[in-house]
């Protein structure tokens, strides 16, 4: 397998290739969509892209932890954590390693 | 919210594009992550977090409504990582 890093840069650019609009929108674009995103999980709201997965906030309560490095407990306190569930066509798509065409929209 | 509502409300603040186009750039960025993630690449979105794939070896599995034994494949699931600037925004309006 390879291990490239895709980024902002690679995501926009085929924004640009995609869509027609100039690069400078399309970085603009990209970066209202995850801007959207955030502040809809932000809200506490769960965000669901069909055929890609969903991003769900879930409260936790408190709990003791240790720092590993020196074995002392210390209380973890109640947080909201965001979890990533893929769909299943993401799944299938990603262990086919091909473009599942057939099944996109 | 869905994809389309994300849609919707995207439109809505860029009345110059046609919904049509912000359609095609959701569907875009999406599928570019994950073409990414197909191909075993990583995607970093600093702030927001990161995509990855992480492999799982092969099991024996159960059916839970027999109890037969099955065989599970290994396999490579996605994986998300919620980035910095992400969780801190989740635990902001709440007094820590």
């Amino acid at each position: 397998m390879s291990e490239n890093t895709i980024t902002r840069a690679q995501l926009s650019e085929a924004v640009y290739q995609e869509v027609g609009l100039s690069r400078n929108e399309s970085a603009d674009l990209l970066e209202a969509v995850l801007g959207e995103i955030s502040t809809a999980l932000a809200r506490g709201e769960a965000v669901k892209i069909s055929s890609f997965g969903s991003f769900a906030v879930r409260s936790k309560g408190q709990r003791v932890g240790r720092n590993p490095k020196t074995g002392e407990e210390v209380p973890i306190l109640p947080r909201r954590v965001l979890v990533f569930r893929p769909s299943q066509l993401l799944k299938k798509r990603i262990n086919d390693g091909t473009v599942a065409k057939a099944a996109k929209g | 919210m869905t994809k389309s509502e994300l849609i919707a409300r995207l439109a809505e603040k860029n009345p110059h594009l046609y919904q049509r186009d912000v359609e095609r750039i959701v569907t875009t960025i999406f599928d570019e992550i994950a073409g990414a993630l197909a191909r075993g690449d990583r995607v970093e979105l600093r702030g927001f977090g990161a995509f990855s794939v992480k492999g799982r070896d092969a099991r024996q599995g159960r059916n839970p409504r027999t109890g037969a034994q099955v065989a599970v494949q290994s396999k490579v699931v996605p994986f998300f990582k919620t980035g910095k600037q992400l969780r801190e925004r989740l635990n902001a309006d709440d007094g820590e």
